[in-house]
């Protein structure tokens, strides 16, 4: 890639400056989305690109949980719940029915709001999901788990007690056992929802860290109430609200210079 | 300036002893509430321990006259006054434990579907059937048993079975004609059928009970649905789970009027599942009113107090069991 030409490209170009190619991971088109009758995203159009973190920040209720858990169709799991466009993962659409939803989720992973980890070791938390998808020995199966951990910046706290309980850890902790269990399963995007809500300011600054450096090798996006959070850790903002997307931009853009008025009044905390 | 704040509120020394005074009614009211709550509590042990107690006693002149051959020996002869209770030990276990092997499976996956897999509108309709199951006197289950079911294993079920065994080393002896119809596995899928609701609808209850979020983790790593419910449900359910297979098992030991229809009873241990047998609540139920001897009624109140016996034990293992399955989860 060409610097110099990058730098005096036109406006159109995607996003000057960025020094590299933008690449979209996904690309969301007209997605509207129901719960029963009601309406929760209002034709939301959006790119995701790869190797950068998107934060999707706006008022509760505004859909941003809604659209995050578009991506890796965890809707499903609920009846009545429905999504009508085309979200594009690779330019494939998603959103048709008789897609592998297994792979899909195992190539869009998601770290929820509240850390999850399952009732069983910490090793096993970690090698469960590799064991799904891989038949691999037994010593590779522990570099395996140590790669993950460490990519979830927990090895070195963890790496005495494998056998412990996963719920045994420290709220910080076991979110960070939860990164790194999707980290495992070797996904391409990595959705986190509101990953640092329930958790203390330590914590959250280990993972946001941790999310800035997961940004080298997976695309991110991250659902966030708390806007300093969002500012810190994307690349690219995408303020919500009442179901409509109404502004994306480079996150410098939007919490300096804003084009919507509605932007401007959230991220001043006018509303919301 | 506490004196002056005292005053301000209008609280003086005589208000300080009202208070202390319905405070002390108050008291007198929880001493007693304690009291009569702690009473009922012991009153349950009383009960226990009479129950025990009076088993013993009953039981005694059959155990002095047998000693521990009373366990061990097979003949039950009225006649000659020779009792021992073998066989119905040995068919309340295998009835049982039968019915276990058939319903715990069957009450899972039922409690999987509803949970996880139904569709709504599928839901209440069989959640209510099942609870319905569980209200049917079992007494119903027994004539159900004798002049339905019964006559149905025996002229459709039970011969193509006992042909299609006949050449295989184990099962034709587990398996041996002739068809009766009744017997110990006749029992045994009758007791299946009782304690399936029980195990259903605890199972189903504990299911619902798995956080939402836990599952999605799961379904988010990829997960498929037997995954999510093998490795996620059902060991964050476990206990639950195991607490409705004893409540089951607990239900199944017990069950008499259901089994004394449809099992046979015969005081013999036969190879053959097939053919009759008795378990100990049958044998209490069907001789009691003939029991003339002393020594007779004794040896049936002995069947119960090894009944009794027998159901502690169980209980006993599954606490163990819960207790070291919770130890390793730590």
């Amino acid at each position: 890639m060409n610097v110099a030409t990058a730098k005096t490209a036109p406006v159109a170009a995607p996003h000057p400056g960025d020094g590299s190619v933008l690449k979209e991971k996904i690309a969301i088109r007209n997605l509207n989305f129901y719960y029963g009758e009601t309406k929760a995203l209002k034709g939301v159009s959006l790119p995701l690109y790869a190797n950068k973190a998107t934060a999707f920040i706006g008022p509760s209720g505004c859909g941003k949980s809604t659209l995050l858990r578009v991506l890796n169709r965890m809707y499903d799991l609920y009846p009545g719940q429905r999504a009508e466009g085309q979200v594009l993962f690779e330019g494939k659409d998603i959103l048709e029915p008789g897609l592998d939803l297994n792979l899909l989720r195992a190539r869009i992973g998601m770290v929820f709001q509240k850390p999850t980890p399952f009732p069983m070791s910490i090793y096993e938390n970690i090698a469960f999901g590799i064991r799904l998808y891989e038949k691999l020995p037994k010593s590779e199966l522990d570099g395996r788990v140590e790669q993950a951990l460490q990519r979830g910046a927990l090895w070195s706290e963890v790496k005495d007690k494998l056998s412990a309980n996963g719920l045994s850890l420290s709220g910080g902790q076991q979110q960070r056992l939860c990164i790194a269990r999707t980290v495992a399963v070797r996904p391409e995007v990595i959705l986190f929802d509101e990953p640092c809500s329930a958790l203390d300011p330590i914590s959250t600054a280990k993972i946001e860290e941790l999310i800035d450096e997961l940004k080298t090798d997976y695309t991110i996006v991250i659902v966030t109430h708390n806007m300093q959070q969002a500012a810190r850790v994307s690349d690219r903002t995408a303020f919500m609200y009442l179901g409509e997307l109404i502004e994306f931009d480079e996150t410098n853009k939007i919490f300096t210079s804003p084009n919507d008025r509605r932007t401007q009044d959230y991220i001043t905390g006018r509303f919301g | 300036m506490v004196d002056v704040a005292w005053q301000e509120t209008g609280v003086d020394v005589q208000d300080v002893a009202e208070r202390a005074r319905v405070l002390n009614r108050l008291r007198i009211g929880d001493i007693v509430f304690h009291r009569i709550t702690k009473t009922a509590a012991l009153l349950v042990l009383m009960v226990l321990g009479g129950v025990i107690v009076s088993l013993f006693l009953g039981a005694l002149p059959a155990l002095q006259e047998f000693g521990f051959g009373f366990l061990t020996t097979q003949s039950w002869n009225p006649v000659t006054d020779k009792f021992g209770a073998l066989a119905p030990i040995y068919g309340t276990i295998v009835t049982s434990l039968i019915a276990m092997l058939i319903a715990v499976p069957f009450g899972l996956m039922i409690a999987m579907f509803l949970t996880e897999l139904c569709p709504m509108w599928l839901r209440r309709p069989i959640g209510i059937a099942i609870e319905l199951l569980a209200g049917i006197p079992s007494i119903i289950y027994g004539i159900w048993g004798l002049f339905v079911f019964a006559p149905f294993l025996q002229q459709y079920v039970q011969p193509p079975i006992i042909a299609a065994f006949e050449n295989i080393p184990v099962l034709s002896t587990l398996f041996a004609g002739p068809p009766f119809g009744i017997g110990i596995l006749t029992a045994s899928l009758i007791l299946a059928i009782m304690v399936l609701p029980f195990i259903t609808s605890i199972s189903r209850d504990v299911f619902d009970a798995v956080p939402p979020v836990l599952k999605e983790a799961a379904y988010g790593l990829g997960w498929t649905q037997w995954e999510v419910w093998r490795y996620v449900v059902l060991p964050f359910t476990r206990i639950g789970v195991i607490g409705g297979v004893m409540l089951g098992l607990g239900r199944a030991l017990g069950e008499t009027m259901a089994v004394t229809f449809v099992i046979g009873n015969a005081h013999k241990i036969s190879t053959s599942l097939l053919a009759p047998g008795t378990t100990i609540s049958a044998s209490i139920a069907n001789e009691f009113t003939e029991a003339v001897g002393d020594l007779y009624t004794s040896s049936l109140i002995a069947l119960g107090l090894i009944l009794f016996i027998i159901t502690f034990i169980v209980l006993a293992i599954a606490r163990y069991l819960l207790l070291r399955i919770n130890r390793r989860i730590g």
